[in-house]
């Protein structure tokens, strides 16, 4: 391989694994203290880049029943991609309040919560689709404003390495992202109770956490997370309709196996490999690429079930 | 009558057909293992009869029946094969595990048929020949094989496998320490389960007429689900009352149009927080046997 197709895929590599990782922090951060896989985060994924989408103006050109709609007024981008975010953000809050707890409160099995979510998803991208409709949604090209040129040369003149200015910004985005969230986690007193909490939920409210807005507040986190996910992906392609986020949601899963399920560097770094892993399979190759994460799974799941940085669990009686 | 045959004929075999596969994902479900595997042993034995009744073995007019018995066991014992090599090293995964496994499992085959000459691509292939001159016609095939997937999974209920299933599904460990090999009886289920999916396949490939990669994915495996656990995912029943139903409803919605899916994403919601036995239980099966002896 090329010095320069090498320093290329890794660049690409690098910025969509940055998005897969803080999507993925979004699952794993409510598996830590509900034990839980949320399908759903996939459709919140869809949901925040449809919300982004239409603060900053987008019209609707869907066949839905909302076809044409556009909000009377148009946010800055900076403004829209944070609101889309909340707003995201907001529909897990939701989800909590109207699915999760209900059924927590009756004490289920955390199989029956993995079937819900599953139904969640599904409603979700069903009103998704009657509401807004299948079509493709793009935001323009110069979305990030026009100081920013469509491809970056990392290379010399004469030896050019490009690599399209939409993929630093994800890259820069996501990983002051993860910073932040780390930050947010290891060093204040908020992540200190999400710690506990996630420790043992019981112990932790024993000892004055109330567990149950902890459990909001990282429902919120979560949606936030996976509704910029959604956003950066669809700036950088476009928002493809409302099964979107579907693919990224099954390829989340590997990306969270892969780094241990419920560990927060883990998914970082398990982001990050697969998406290089991606990045680097050969042209001749590219139509299996999809599958990559898939076989990482399940090679992963075989042969170490706890993660790359986990540590094994003895089974409890 | 044959009016309502005839418009419906499609709908009723279709609903046995989604009834077996329900059965398909209940095997595992005796053990306790959730298994989202089947789709891709339905896309097998599809892709195994589709080939080899338009390249392999190429007739002129109607498809023999013998011919279509055939591709079903081919179908089922590939697929059998299929799952014991993957369920020996993925069945020692637990819960969530296993169900991220077989996920994986159903995406890497989709990738894959979409990929290869012989699944013909993402087109797939179309224009397998009929054994049958209409769809209702399917239910002489279909309606025996359903009465005896149901009675084998019955039967398999009250004998020592069964239990061993059930105590398996109650607590694993205890079900070791009491001399059930769990790996055994797992990759047993599991199997079985498989063969039933890829037989299914190997008709619904000549009902459907086409086959293509989008037979075996995530979402159907949500389907098949939804068929077990609404019906109820502790006595056979349910996967049957799941599937005929949930195939049908979106016909009796029909008036609701596009809502349809939504209504069935509620449905699952609802189901899940509500009803976690599902519609069919054993103790409610009991009480109906009960009052058959009384009168």
């Amino acid at each position: 391989m090329e010095i320069s197709t090498l320093i290329q895929n890794t660049l690409n590599g690098l910025s969509i694994g940055s998005v897969y990782a803080i999507f993925a922090l979004g699952y794993t951060l409510v598996f830590s203290i509900l034990g839980v896989i949320n399908f759903a985060h996939g459709a919140v994924f869809t949901l925040g880049a449809y919300f982004t989408y239409f603060l900053v103006g987008g019209v609707n050109n869907g066949t839905g029943i909302l076809s044409n709609f556009q909000l009377p007024f148009g946010l800055p981008f900076v403004l829209a991609i944070l609101g889309g975010s909340f707003l995201a953000g907001g529909v897990g809050v939701l989800l909590d309040r109207l699915a999760f707890r209900p059924l927590r409160s009756r004490g289920a099995d955390p199989l029956l919560a993995l079937v819900l979510s599953l139904g969640l998803a599904l409603l979700i991208v069903n009103l998704a689709q009657y509401l807004i409709g299948a079509e493709i949604l793009s935001f323009p090209n110069n979305v990030y404003g026009d100081w920013l040129p469509p491809a970056i040369n990392f290379g010399s003149s004469e030896n050019p390495i490009p690599v399209r200015g939409v993929q630093i910004i994800i890259f820069c985005v996501s990983m002051f992202v993860v910073v932040i969230l780390t930050f947010i986690i290891n060093r204040t007193k908020v992540g200190k109770a999400l710690r506990a909490v996630a420790e043992n939920a019981t112990t932790a409210n024993l000892l004055g956490i109330s567990t149950e807005r902890f459990i909001l507040l990282t429902f919120f986190l979560s949606g936030f997370l996976g509704g910029l996910a959604g956003t950066l992906v669809a700036t950088s392609f476009s928002i493809s309709g409302p099964y979107f986020g579907v693919t990224y949601g099954l390829k989340g899963l590997a990306v969270i196996v892969l780094g241990g399920l419920g560990d927060i560097p883990g998914a970082v770094v398990g982001g990050l490999v697969i998406g290089l892993a991606e990045a680097f399979v050969p042209g001749e190759f590219s139509a299996y690429k999809e599958a990559v994460a898939f076989a990482l799974l399940f090679v992963i799941l075989l042969v170490r079930p706890q993660g790359l940085l986990g540590r094994k669990l003895i089974q409890k009686v | 009558m044959d009016i309502f045959f005839s418009t419906y004929g499609f709908l009723i075999v279709q609903m046995m057909l989604q009834a077996l596969l329900g059965l398909s994902l209940y095997f595992p479900m005796m053990a306790g293992q959730l298994s989202l595997a089947s789709p891709g042993f339905y896309a097998l034995g599809g892709y195994i009869a589709a080939v080899i009744s338009t390249k392999v073995f190429v007739t002129q007019g109607q498809y023999p029946i013998p011919m279509l018995l055939l591709e079903i066991v081919l179908g089922a014992l590939a697929s059998g094969v299929l799952a014991l090599v993957v369920g020996i090293p993925a069945l020692r995964l637990r819960g969530i595990y296993l169900a991220l496994a077989t996920i994986a499992f159903v995406e890497i085959l989709r990738v894959v048929s979409l990929n290869l000459d012989i699944t013909g691509g993402a087109v797939g292939i179309f224009g397998i020949p009929q054994p049958f001159t209409n769809s209702l016609s399917y239910a002489y095939l279909v309606l025996p094989l359903l009465v005896l997937v149901a009675w084998f999974a019955s039967r398999l209920e009250r004998s020592r496998v069964g239990r061993a299933l059930t105590a398996i599904r109650e607590d694993e460990l205890a079900a070791d320490a009491m001399g059930i090999n769990p790996t055994y009886y797992k990759v047993l289920a599991f199997v079985i389960g498989a063969m039933v999916a890829g037989g299914i396949g190997a008709i619904s490939a000549h009902f459907l007429n086409t086959w293509n990669a989008r037979q075996g994915t995530f979402d159907a495996a949500i389907n098949i689900l939804a068929y077990v656990l609404i019906g109820g995912s502790r006595t056979f029943w349910g996967a049957i009352v799941g599937g005929f139903a949930l195939t049908a409803l979106p016909e009796i919605l029909r008036p609701l149009g596009d809502l349809r899916l939504i209504v069935n994403g509620l449905l699952l919601v609802i189901g899940a927080i509500y009803l976690p036995q599902g519609l069919i239980r054993p103790a409610w099966l009991a009480g109906l046997a009960r009052l058959k002896r009384k009168s």
